[in-house]
């Protein structure tokens, strides 16, 4: 059973399953330069829309896998017609929004039909394996293979014998050299989104019959897994996806052999990570290409921030200062503490994604260094909780900069992979590292907020202590704005080759910029810590960054005063409208995707 | 000052710079002339550590430069501009500007080993007397260089870049790389896209520098310009230096004619078209 064939023929299906989510993704690449991040959430439409076909309706297996391909990639299509085209003259930053929008509301709306409790997928095949050498080999390891390799061959027949194949080819290679020689790129938009999306749906289903199980986790996960096995090819590059992707396969598979199931993702992000820094441009890309020259500023949309008067500032200041006099009920009262802590998030992500441009998608990961170096030190040393406090926004400026540096020398969309699988090494390291942070089971008993020696209890002192430390950081960010760094920060992300002719270092001002932000984050998660009194690897997960994003994107990029009337009104209206927990999700998924189409300078304007 | 020794870029199959050799005595102002794609925006890369030869050396005051990173190249007193322009559209003009002098800030940027950018976000922060003093001289500066653009970018002083015309956009581009205070500055293409008028200004502008005492390399395809200008002209073809020498010369020299003629279009029309 646990003989090296079994790992190699394991690695190379479940290769296989990657290569299916992969190819899609660098079809896409291909032709329009864009990271899908929705890809997962399609694998994941697939595996549900494979669960009704095989459990509710009994379709014979081949009807299922065309019930399957077919309608996902009708959503491919909707994807690409509704969420996409809009948006083809709009800035860089648009379209990988739009996605990272389009994938949580596709993943809320599946999780909501269908509860997010997992359910059995049964292969429809009959169970007895063959011996092969030493190992043993099953019928659905054989369909899985025979699906990525007919696929394969119906990719390669089309690309290469069809027209509508031939435009895609055109297309990838030079785009404005295809528009001009008559291609109909929204039709070439159209065939890929297609294409990818059926592909990713099968995937999704294979994989729900392999592990005979399907949940609504699938999503992100595939969308990590695919991108990792497309950039390790070379983004775009079609062929290199799959070799990409049995490569994947087999690091996955052998290091589980060596170390253990809890360490699969970990190899994945690693292999990732080491790719990004030592080839970028993935194992087999040509020789080192210049990157063209990108026109100026089309990274964020050109705005003029909204200037609000000093006087306002200062008086919805005293304002929400005194608000705790009045007899507010403790619910109002938590969920300002709730907007505050959401806001010292929202400044430092809008500091690093607006400000610098370094678009973050694992931001809830400084807040977990954060609130584990606070509950630790308050609990090992004993230090005072103000301190620990203080200790976690320093920890998680630290580490938080050095574990994201190796994307420094990345670029727009690369930025979001990178920091996205950065987040999820560190709640990988967290839950197994348990010496240290007790791994699965959490830390409990993490002693309340104070400050010299006086405990933090009443929802009042919470709140003057949260409004206070959000204010001071907010002053902090506003300072730094009018500084020499806040135009190097901004420069850097206008034009960072511009920048960096003008003697601007990446490296320096994006580690400036972590550090800043990271100790915002690494002090909102402190303080949450306390305020939770239990946390465990997933209390700060994957929505909150979302979540944060989205606050970012509804204030303004870089808008320090949007950051927080983003959060304030991202957990207030919800709870003014009595807004059921689970549709919380899905309507922050809306208004990103709304904000992106209609208002991409957000309320208060990018800074 | 700035010599180039057997300069050579390929991409893939192309040679799009090959085998340059150029000599740039200080002071001396000298244009390089080609049609669209002979490689001049390459070689500027070249120069300036945004791409890497494949072969050749660049030597710059003496010292061997080949493969330094752009940021080092601006310390050392590289400045230019960008064909295409590359301003930093959500900065005020000003900000632009002030980038510019970005690597002459010394208060702020305390050259300490290891601490040294911590301590410029410390100061960044605090901003004692000497920060704010450096600050304000920079803005004067900024004021004085774009004083020599007349009440073109002054009155703007204030607006992002995005809003400006194309013509203010270049001006802000020049204006940014001589925050530099740069021994050596090279411009691509300075007066694309402007009308007579405008590159008339721009034509004083950069015979004012070069009577300044700048050195000076100069991408231009309006001819008249330089023939004005330079002290010897380079023309390149298809990555290759084909001619070279002062510009009543090369301009009949049949080979150029010749690379002009046999890329069907005079490098002016051309640039005209794709503006
Ligand atoms: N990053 C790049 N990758 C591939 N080819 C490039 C790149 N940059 C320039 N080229 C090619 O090199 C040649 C020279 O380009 P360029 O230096 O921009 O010419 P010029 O400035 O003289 O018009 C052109 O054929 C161009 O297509
Ligand atoms: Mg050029």
């Amino acid at each position: 059973m646990s003989s090296w064939l079994d790992y190699t023929i394991n690695g190379l299906i479940v290769g296989n399953v990657y290569a299916l989510v992969a190819v899609g993704l660098a079809l896409i690449f291909g032709v329009s330069r864009l990271i899908n991040f929705a890809q997962g959430s399609i694998y994941l439409v697939g595996a549900y829309i494979g669960w009704v076909a095989v459990v509710q309706l009994h379709t014979p297996l081949p009807l299922t896998i065309i019930v399957v391909a077919a309608s996902a990639a009708v959503v491919g299509l909707i994807i690409e017609r509704f969420g996409l085209r809009p948006l083809q003259n709009s800035v860089r930053i648009a379209p990988l929004l739009a996605t990272i929008g389009i994938s949580f509301v596709l993943d809320q709306l599946v999780m909501l039909t269908f509860s997010p409790n997992p359910r059995a997928l049964p292969s429809q095949l009959p169970d007895v394996r063959f011996q092969v050498g030493g190992g043993t080999i099953g019928p659905l390891d054989l369909l899985i293979a025979g699906v990525g390799i007919t696929s394969a061959l119906l990719l390669f027949v089309f690309l290469r014998y069809s027209k509508l194949g031939w435009a895609v080819r055109a297309t990838a290679q030079d785009r404005d050299a295809a528009m001009q020689m008559g291609v109909d790129v929204n039709r070439v938009n159209q065939a890929v989104f297609g294409i990818a999306a059926a592909l990713g749906g099968v995937s999704g289903m294979l994989v729900g019959m392999y592990y005979n199980q399907i949940d609504t986790a699938m999503s992100l996960q595939a969308t990590l897994k695919g991108v990792v096995a497309e950039v390790v090819g070379g983004a775009g590059n079609v062929p290199g996806a799959v070799v990409g992707s049995l490569l994947l396969g087999l690091v996955e598979s052998y290091g589980v052999a060596v170390f253990g199931t809890s360490y699969r993702n970990l190899f994945a992000f690693l292999l990732l990570v080491v790719v990004l820094v030592l080839r970028p441009n993935g194992l087999f890309a040509s020789a080192r290409q210049a990157p063209p020259e990108p026109l100026t500023g089309t990274f964020i949309a050109p705005s003029r921030p909204v200037r609000i008067p000093r006087w306002a500032l200062l008086a919805a200041t005293g304002i929400f200062a005194i608000l705790p006099l009045f007899p507010v009920s403790f619910y109002v009262l938590q969920t300002f503490i709730n907007a505050w802590l959401l806001g010292m998030l929202a400044l430092s992500l809008t500091l690093v994604a607006g400000t610098i441009g370094q678009v973050s998608l694992g931001h809830a990961a400084l807040l977990a260094i954060g609130a584990y170096t606070s509950a630790l030190l308050s609990l090992n040393f004993s230090v005072p909780v103000g301190l620990a406090v203080i200790g976690g926004g320093l920890m998680s400026a630290a580490l938080g900069t050095a574990l994201i540096s190796p994307s420094f020398r990345l670029r727009g969309h690369y930025v979001s992979i990178a920091t996205l699988a950065i987040g999820e090494i560190v709640s990988l390291v967290i839950l197994n590292w348990e010496s240290v942070t007790r791994g699965p089971i959490g830390i409990s008993g993490i002693p309340p907020l104070s400050l010299f020696g006086y405990e933090l209890i009443s929802p009042t002192s919470i709140y003057w202590f949260s409004f206070a430390v959000m204010i001071v950081l907010a002053l902090l960010q506003g300072r730094l704005l009018g500084s020499h760094l806040g135009r190097s920060f901004r420069a850097i992300r206008d034009d960072d080759i511009a920048a960096r002719a003008y003697g601007l270092s990446l490296n320096r001002y994006k580690s400036l910029a972590f550090i800043f932000g990271g100790f915002a984050a690494g002090v909102s998660g402190g303080i949450a810590a306390h305020l939770y009194s239990y946390i465990n690897h997933e209390t700060f997960n994957t929505q909150q960054s979302i979540l944060a994003l989205t606050v970012v994107i509804l204030g303004g990029l870089g808008n320090v005063v949007g950051a927080i009337v983003g959060s304030v009104a991202l957990v207030g209206l919800p709870e003014l409208f009595r807004i059921a927990a689970e549709y919380r999700i899905l309507i922050y998924g809306i208004v990103l995707l709304l904000l992106v189409r209609f208002r991409p300078q957000g309320l208060l304007g990018t800074m | 000052m700035l010599s180039l020794r057997g300069l050579t870029r390929r991409f893939g199959g192309l040679t799009a710079v090959d085998a340059i050799d150029l000599d740039l005595a200080r002071g001396e102002l000298i244009s390089i002339i080609g049609p669209n794609g002979a490689g001049k925006t390459t070689l500027f890369n070249l120069v300036t550590g945004l791409d890497r030869p494949d072969a050749g050396h660049v030597s710059f005051e003496g010292g061997d430069i080949t493969g330094l990173s752009p940021e080092r190249l601006a310390a050392e007193g590289i400045g230019r501009t960008f064909q295409l322009g590359r301003v930093f559209g959500n900065l005020s003009v000003m900000d632009n500007v002030l980038i510019g002098a970005h690597t002459r800030l010394r208060a702020v940027k305390p050259a300490v080993p290891v601490i040294g950018p911590l301590l410029e976000l410390g100061l960044a922060l605090l901003r004692p007397a000497s920060v704010k003093l450096e600050e304000e001289k920079l803005r004067e500066q900024v004021k004085a260089i774009l004083a020599r653009f007349g009440e073109r970018l002054l009155p703007r002083i204030d607006q992002p870049a995005y809003s400006l015309s194309y013509a203010n956009r270049r001006r802000v581009e020049i204006a940014r790389a001589l925050a530099l205070k740069p021994r050596l500055l090279l411009l691509d293409e300075p007066t694309a896209g402007m009308n007579p008028t405008e590159t008339a200004e721009m034509q004083t502008l950069v015979a004012e520098l070069k009577a300044e005492g700048l050195t000076i390399l100069l991408i231009e395809h309006k001819l008249e310009m330089v023939m004005r200008l330079s002290d010897r002209v380079i023309v390149m073809d298809e990555g290759r230096k084909i001619a070279e020498g002062p510009g009543e010369v090369v301009r009949n020299d049949p080979k150029v004619i010749e690379a002009y003629l046999g890329h069907g279009l005079s490098g002016t029309a051309e640039q005209e078209s794709a503006a």
